[in-house]
């Protein structure tokens, strides 16, 4: 507490202009920047596995079942940093038990069961069950465990079975892709529908989160298979790559549309907010929003992805040799990423370093030590990888594996 | 019960407590329907006389003109141990609407309600954290505002450094007690709650401390506390209001700027103010409908 205290009169310094008394403690830091960017990626990653699912893009099945796992790794830390940054996290489940159903934070924990258990859980049970079944037949001790609670002793291989569950699995996913719009949207509203925020307060803030989640996911699955195929020795499918990197062209295209449009449209109705908004702008948020977000985050990738992946044609406007198309690729992907946690910062401590009062500016600092420090946050951005690795070791999403497997007519 | 005005209660006492009791909301809503309340002891048989109410704290029993009971009652049941401890035995909330007002031109910014506030409520002493503070404003003559409001206002303001003033004043500010308030829509788990009486409030036991409330709220009204971890802000003195005293702030002010009371009453000092003033509130293009009202504002305040 007294180095908080410290903080906040180095804090006290830093201001500009009037702030309210009240304001030079900054109440949503990094943890709060972390759980839009982590949620985002699950809505990104579970709508790319949708598109292989319901549209048939067979280009990008290699990826289908990675997506899951990672959704489902992110998915699972995604509470923590709201957990993690309450003033009483022992009291968070008053939030199931009395909510207050005006709230639009109420509604997470809600949003967040349906989604895991009836969305992410059942999808990735119906797709992998089969594979378990015969897995398990083949294996010992422990692995053989798991996978046999994993199928929660459904073991019927029969033709029929194995086409309900795909049948299931392809409802599940129709299901769940208004859940992912759900989930992230409603990421969105929460900040959206500040009024007392002219930074947040806006209809399209729910829209730009929906977006940029899905461009987050895309990158993430990019760089994961990426990698994964480096680390397995195992040759890129590069139909796979070029179609992930014009998917991403095309969300990008669409998220930075709907930013410039949110941004004009502010510049031109330049209501009372405005001066404030573009002093901090032009001061405090300059890296992160102009250099990071816009930039490197936005501008530069479309310009990569624009010339070399093959999105407005079959062929790309520069014909580069697949060497040099994966490093391009992997590149914009980490750009796009460093990118959206900008755009997240830049939205959530944004909204906090501009007074209410319209009249002054505070600063932010990161605290590295404690519940609510730097440490915490890497460990949570971390953490996801981790559960990620365990889940493939146990549900391997290669195509390989599953085509390993001696298919069995009968149980 | 009276409601307290603040021309007819001077109290000398004002800040000597201390100790600000907090509401449970639990216990608060529990409470609100004495008539109920006098029928569940009627029930529980404890006897009594039914305009009293059985066995209220001593304070409240006085406030409410009638002798403190002991002897006669019939031994504790569980209602009446209960109602012992109740500090909101005998007020009934339905019979108030608050309201305060706020004469600009009168605030000399001496910061007396600031110091105030921080001892009735045990308001942490460190210039973060504000259940009421005071803001100048200095107009210069070239069209610059510049406002400021060293330590909340607590001690007072230093001299003005400004050159080519055209204009000057102290704003009070607090929590509006609004009508349509933002901080409750956004409370997760309700632990922001409006009471009947419409002073808007936070149950300390119920608070998960995400301050969402405190992004939600227009007016930079609210806090977190260090050391409970929960949200805060002004109460309007709740503790004092069921006892029938003012605010602490209003007790204090030696100027009365602050005027406190019964929002519908026909005469009460408030509804004279709302007569003799044009009345305007803060940002009242949100449409929270503040119940801080103020007169002699000036444009530049936000
Ligand atoms: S002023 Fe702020 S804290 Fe007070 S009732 Fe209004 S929104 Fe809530
Ligand atoms: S900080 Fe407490 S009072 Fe405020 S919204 Fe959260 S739970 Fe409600």
């Amino acid at each position: 507490m007294e180095s908080h205290i410290q903080t906040l009169m180095e804090v006290l310094q830093q201001t500009k202009g009037y702030i309210y008394p009240n304001e030079v403690e900054l109440h949503w830091g990094l943890l709060v920047v972390v759980y839009p960017y982590v949620t985002g990626l699950v809505a990104g990653a579970f709508i790319l596995a949708s598109l292989e699912r319901v549209f048939n893009v067979r280009e990008v099945q290699p990826t289908y079942r990675l997506s899951l796992l990672t959704a489902l790794a992110f998915l699972l830390v995604a509470p923590l940093p709201l957990l993690a940054h309450l003033g009483h996290p022992e009291r968070s489940f008053e939030i199931f038990l009395t909510p207050n159903l005006n709230s639009a934070m109420a509604m997470f924990g809600f949003v967040y069961a349906w989604y895991l258990a009836v969305v992410l859980l059942l999808e990735i049970w119906f797709d992998y069950r089969k594979d378990a079944v015969i897995w398990s037949r083949h294996e010992t001790g422990f692995r053989r465990l798991v996978h046999r609670v994993f199928t929660l002793g459904a073991n019927d291989l029969s033709e029929h079975a194995v086409r309900f569950d795909r049948s299931a699995g392809k409802f599940i996913t129709v299901i769940g892709i208004p859940s992912a719009f759900l989930l992230h949207g409603y990421v969105g509203f929460i900040f959206g529908s500040v009024k007392a925020n002219p930074w947040w307060s806006s209809v399209l803030i729910p829209v730009v989160f929906l977006f940029s989640a899905m461009v987050s996911g895309i990158a993430l699955i990019l760089i994961l298979y990426m990698l994964t195929s480096l680390f397995r020795r195992m040759e890129i499918d590069m139909r796979c790559a070029d179609k992930l990197g014009s998917f991403l062209f095309y969300a990008l295209i669409i998220d930075f549309s709907l930013e410039m449009l949110d941004f004009i449209h502010r510049l031109y109705e330049a209501e009372e907010s405005i001066g404030i908004l573009s002093q901090m702008i032009s001061s405090r948020l300059f890296i992160s929003l102009v250099v990071l977000q816009i930039l490197l985050g936005t501008v530069v990738p479309l310009v990569l992805l624009g010339i070399f992946s093959p999105a407005f044609h079959t062929r790309a406007f520069v014909h580069a040799p697949a060497e040099l198309r994966r490093l391009i690729y992997f590149c914009a992907a980490i750009l796009i990423e460093v990118g959206i946690f900008s755009t997240r910062w830049n939205v959530v401590i944004g909204g906090q370093i501009f007074s209410k009062s319209l009249r002054g500016l505070t600063v932010y600092k990161v605290e590295l030590l404690g519940l609510e420090g730097l440490l915490t946050s890497v460990f949570l951005l971390i953490l996801p990888f981790v559960i990620l690795y365990v889940l493939v070791k146990f549900l391997p999403p290669w195509p390989e594996a599953e085509a390993a497997a001696p298919s069995e007519p009968n149980s | 019960m009276k409601g307290p005005e603040s021309e007819t209660m001077p109290d000398s006492r004002a800040t000597g407590g201390g100790a600000n009791q907090p509401v449970d909301r639990r216990e608060f809503l529990s409470r609100s329907l004495p008539a109920g309340w006098v029928l569940l002891a009627a029930f529980t048989g404890c006897g009594g006389e039914p305009s009293a109410p059985a066995g209220g704290s001593e304070a409240s029993a006085r406030e409410a003109g009638s002798a403190p009971d002991s002897g006669s009652q019939a031994p504790a049941s569980e209602v009446e141990t209960s109602a012992a401890r109740d500090p909101l035995a005998g007020y009934d909330p339905s019979q108030h609407k608050y309201a305060m007002a706020i004469d600009v031109d009168r605030c000399i910014g001496c910061g007396r309600c600031v110091e105030a506030c921080k001892t009735e409520n045990d308001v942490p002493r460190e210039p973060f954290y504000f259940r009421t503070w005071i803001e100048r404003y200095v107009i210069q003559r070239n069209g610059n505002t510049v406002v400021t409001s060293p330590n909340g206002g607590i001690s007072g303001f230093p001299p003005v450094e400004e050159a080519e003033i055209l204009r000057t004043f102290f704003v009070p500010k607090l929590c509006n007690h609004c009508d349509h308030p933002p901080c409750v829509q956004v409370c997760p788990v309700g632990a922001t709650f409006k009471t009947e009486d419409g002073v808007v409030l936070v149950d300390h036991d119920y608070c998960i401390g995400c301050r969402y409330c405190i992004q939600a709220c227009p007016y930079g009204a609210r806090f977190l506390h260090p050391v409970t971890r929960t949200a805060e802000k002004c109460t309007f003195c709740y503790h004092r209001l069921v006892k029938g005293l003012v605010p602490a702030c209003v007790e204090m002010c030696p100027t009365q700027a602050r005027i406190f009371g019964e929002l519908n009453a026909r005469s009460s000092p408030l509804a004279r103010f709302q007569r003799m003033h044009k009345i305007q509130t803060l940002k009242s293009h949100l449409n929270t409908e503040p119940k801080v009202l103020y007169a002699n504002l000036d444009g530049e305040v936000s």
